[in-house]
């Protein structure tokens, strides 16, 4: 469609964002980009000014990981830029799909080391699926439509469109586009029908099935699938970080999170297994233990809508490169007209006696009202409807959610798998919040990753996006001293942090601040946060202490997990 | 027949977007992977739109399904493929110049220049340049020869391969 008038290139790049449905948009304005800020000035586009630009990127992020539609952010040139990367790297490594624009310096001075002029195209092009800068201003209404195409299909990920500001304040009259085709991209990948019926054929013979669902599953359709498959074949699923919430954790079949702090049952069933499905993984070192050594006698069925992650990690003996969601309804269809349904197997046993024992490692009964981890996320369970998002920081606040707050649907925790970005969960937690004003969004933090994006506060309160954030607070790098505790000799370098008074700080940023000192408190006070519906921050003292566990050291094989000690009789069987 | 040459090199031909960055997007990867690039060499194809890339990579055939896929990932990546050492035809042209303050040199350079269908292309009063084209063994073969009389610089262009036969991979607009 062409516009009767002439406009600029702010305005058509405005226009081509509105076109793709973008309703909000997180960033900073500055030099390079005020071209467009100055068109966003009237535009019914609703903008979110940040503190930071890094907290402009995840909040985006967090945006699109609820909404599952883009998120959009604006930067300007040079360190606007610089600091957008961390959360780009970020969307990159958990594939959301994010747009982020920048502002350039004008095309004439590009490579003169002009003031506030850096190569973020150079920069940005390990960390995107791809980036554009566009060199006249009509080209933006098409650049536009294909930043959008390649950041939601196939495997989704970042693009930014980095606009020079002459570009941006040159008239054009641009075409918009309806459709683009790009010759070299062909995302939509239909199962092979062969491999889907040897995939068929292994999972229906096999005597003990299991399924891995990555970050690629935990959509709601392919969700779905899973599920019919899991009960069909009587398969417990396991999942990775990213998958967490591509199956109900409280189904008798859940097993919960593998890897590194995987559940027992997870990482012992794995290595039982005698076929493997697994759905949208990259088959990461945190998921995998050391990987020569993961599922070395298990068939390995590997579905992925990325070529690339095929054998990259893990060698696999069937591939199937297609949409999961689309891959698992071949598969159950399959699957559907061979099997009837199972009654009880030894498996199914084996199954159940794993997750008895974990079902008691997480409700043994807490006799005192002393603040730890496992009782702290149970109520936080308890509390929180089920639409509800839980989004972590990085550390082990992250690794307590993963392993104790059980997630019943995608979409609802959103966390910083890949990159392990620190500061990443209070910005995504807005973002979040803007997706899904009407459901409770909690951010669990720690208080050394909170200190990194705390400023997000103001935005959260200026911008009304009331969350939630509690900050299990061991005034400690937790995570860094579990480490040191268990491999560096209890050589505690540099993790001490007791530095802020929280509720101090919430107060400052008009925030509803609130310490507790036991569980009793900490449950009112989460019901009142809850009730109040304004952004609040609980501080919530544990001690320095404090593991995670189990842990599988990194680099060993899953089956070497700390902290089981007590269940070696189970763990020796099988 | 394997993938890699006695040398452990895979031999990767990709058609490629011809605009600018394109070679950045794919030496990026290269680099970010980790694979080892042994030699690329870039020319337009029969498309004006299209260029051809010829690339050698250190590495057994885990790394050349590896960086298949990776090209392959990569948007302005139109076709890419591994080339089989013996079902393809390798070429690599070489500028060599030589240290010839006297006659008797020169004509001993000519000599050897001839015998593998070599040109003199530059002569000055005391040094040759040497044009070879052929497999890359023939110009190390070549090199070696002539290295007593003084080599003073080499221009290689690294290896450009096409299959044999009347298949081609320059007619396919999308990936397959």
């Amino acid at each position: 469609m062409r516009l009767l008038s002439k406009i600029s290139g702010g305005k058509a790049l405005l226009e081509a964002l509105k076109r793709e449905g973008v309703s909000i948009i997180f960033g900073i304005p500055g030099g390079a980009i005020l071209p467009i800020y100055d068109e966003l000035y009237d535009f019914d586009v609703r903008h979110v000014l940040c503190q930071h630009e890094q907290s402009a990127a995840h909040m985006a992020d967090g945006f699109a990981r609820a909404s599952g539609k883009p998120g959009v952010c604006f930067a300007t040139s040079g360190p606007g830029a610089t600091n957008l990367v961390t959360g780009i790297a970020n969307a990159y490594m958990d594939s959301s799909p994010l747009i982020a624009v920048t502002g350039q310096v004008p095309k004439p001075m590009i490579g003169k080391d002009a003031f506030q002029e850096v190569d973020i195209i150079g920069i940005t092009t390990p960390i995107t699926k791809y980036n554009f800068q566009p060199r006249s201003a009509s080209e933006i209404p098409e650049i536009v439509k294909k930043a959008f195409f390649i950041a939601l299909t196939g495997r989704k990920g970042p693009v930014l469109i980095d606009v020079p500001k002459d570009v941006q304040t040159e008239e054009c009259e641009p075409e918009f586009p309806e459709k683009v085709t790009i010759r070299g991209y062909t995302p939509y990948k239909k199962p092979c029908e062969k491999q889907i019926n040897i995939a068929v054929e292994w999972l229906a013979s096999a005597e003990k099935p299991m399924i891995l669902a990555g970050g690629g599953a935990a959509y709601p359709e392919a969700s779905s699938y899973l599920l019919k498959i899991s009960e069909l074949l009587l398969a417990p699923v396991a999942t990775s970080l990213m998958g967490k919430g591509a199956f109900p954790e409280d189904h008798p079949l859940s097993l919960g999170l593998l890897g590194m702090h995987g559940t027992l049952a997870a990482n012992k069933l794995v290595s039982e297994a005698d076929v493997l499905l697994s759905i949208g993984t990259r088959f990461s070192d945190r998921t995998t233990g050391k990987v020569d050594e993961f599922c070395k006698e298990t068939k390995v069925i590997h579905i992925d809508i990325d070529e690339a992650e095929i054998s990259k990690n893990k060698k696999v003996d069937l591939a199937i490169i297609a949409d999961a969601s689309e891959a698992l309804k071949a598969i159950y269809d399959g699957l559907v007209n061979r099997l009837s349904k199972r009654g009880e197997t030894p498996w199914l046993k084996r199954i159940k006696e794993f997750k008895s024992i974990w079902e008691g490692w997480i409700f043994e009964e807490e006799s005192s009202k002393e603040l730890k981890p496992i009782p702290i996320l149970k109520i936080l369970r308890k509390t929180l409807p089920i639409d509800s998002i839980l989004v972590t920081e990085v550390g082990q606040n992250q690794m307590w959610s993963a392993l104790y707050f059980k997630v019943f649907k995608p979409k609802t925790f959103i966390t910083s798998g890949g990159l392990g970005t620190m500061g990443f969960g209070l910005p995504a937690s807005i973002g979040a919040k803007a997706a899904k004003p009407d459901v409770p969004v909690v951010d669990v933090a720690g208080d050394g990753s909170f200190m990194m994006t705390e400023n997000a506060l103001s935005v959260s309160v200026a911008e009304n996006f009331p969350i939630i954030a509690i900050i299990i607070n061991n005034r400690v790098l937790g995570m860094v001293a579990q480490w040191q505790r268990l491999f560096y000799e209890k050589r505690y370098s540099a993790v001490k942090l007791d530095r802020v008074d929280f509720v101090k700080l919430a107060e400052a940023y008009g925030v509803h601040g609130v310490r507790v000192q036991d569980l009793n408190e900490f449950s009112n006070a989460l019901k009142e946060c809850l009730k109040l519906d304004v952004t609040s921050v609980i501080d919530v003292p544990i001690s320095p202490e404090e593991n995670v566990l189990p842990m599988v050291p990194p680099g060993s094989s899953l089956e070497k997990i700390l902290g089981v000690e007590k269940w070696d009789w189970v763990m020796k069987k099988g | 027949m394997g993938l890699g040459d006695e040398k452990g090199l895979v031999l990767i031909s990709a058609i490629v977007e011809h605009k600018p960055g394109v070679l950045h997007r794919i030496s990026n990867m290269f680099r970010r992977r980790d694979f080892n690039i042994e030699s690329i060499s870039v020319g337009v194809t029969e498309f004006k739109d299209l260029a051809r890339m010829t690339i050698t990579v250190k590495g057994d055939e885990r790394v050349a399904d590896q960086v298949v896929k990776q090209m392959g990932k990569l948007i302005d990546v139109i076709y890419v493929e591994v080339l089989d050492w013996s079902n393809s035809v390798q070429r690599e042209l070489a500028l060599i110049k030589l240290k010839a303050e006297t006659h008797e040199k020169r004509s001993e350079i000519m000599d050897y220049a001839s015998v593998f269908r070599g040109r003199i292309i530059d002569v000055a009063r005391d040094s040759l340049i040497v044009e070879i084209t052929g497999d890359s063994e023939k110009i190390d073969a070549f090199i070696n020869l002539t290295k007593p009389f003084g080599v003073i610089e080499v221009a290689r262009t690294g290896i450009t391969a096409l299959s044999r036969g009347a298949s081609s991979i320059g007619g396919v607009k999308g990936k397959t």
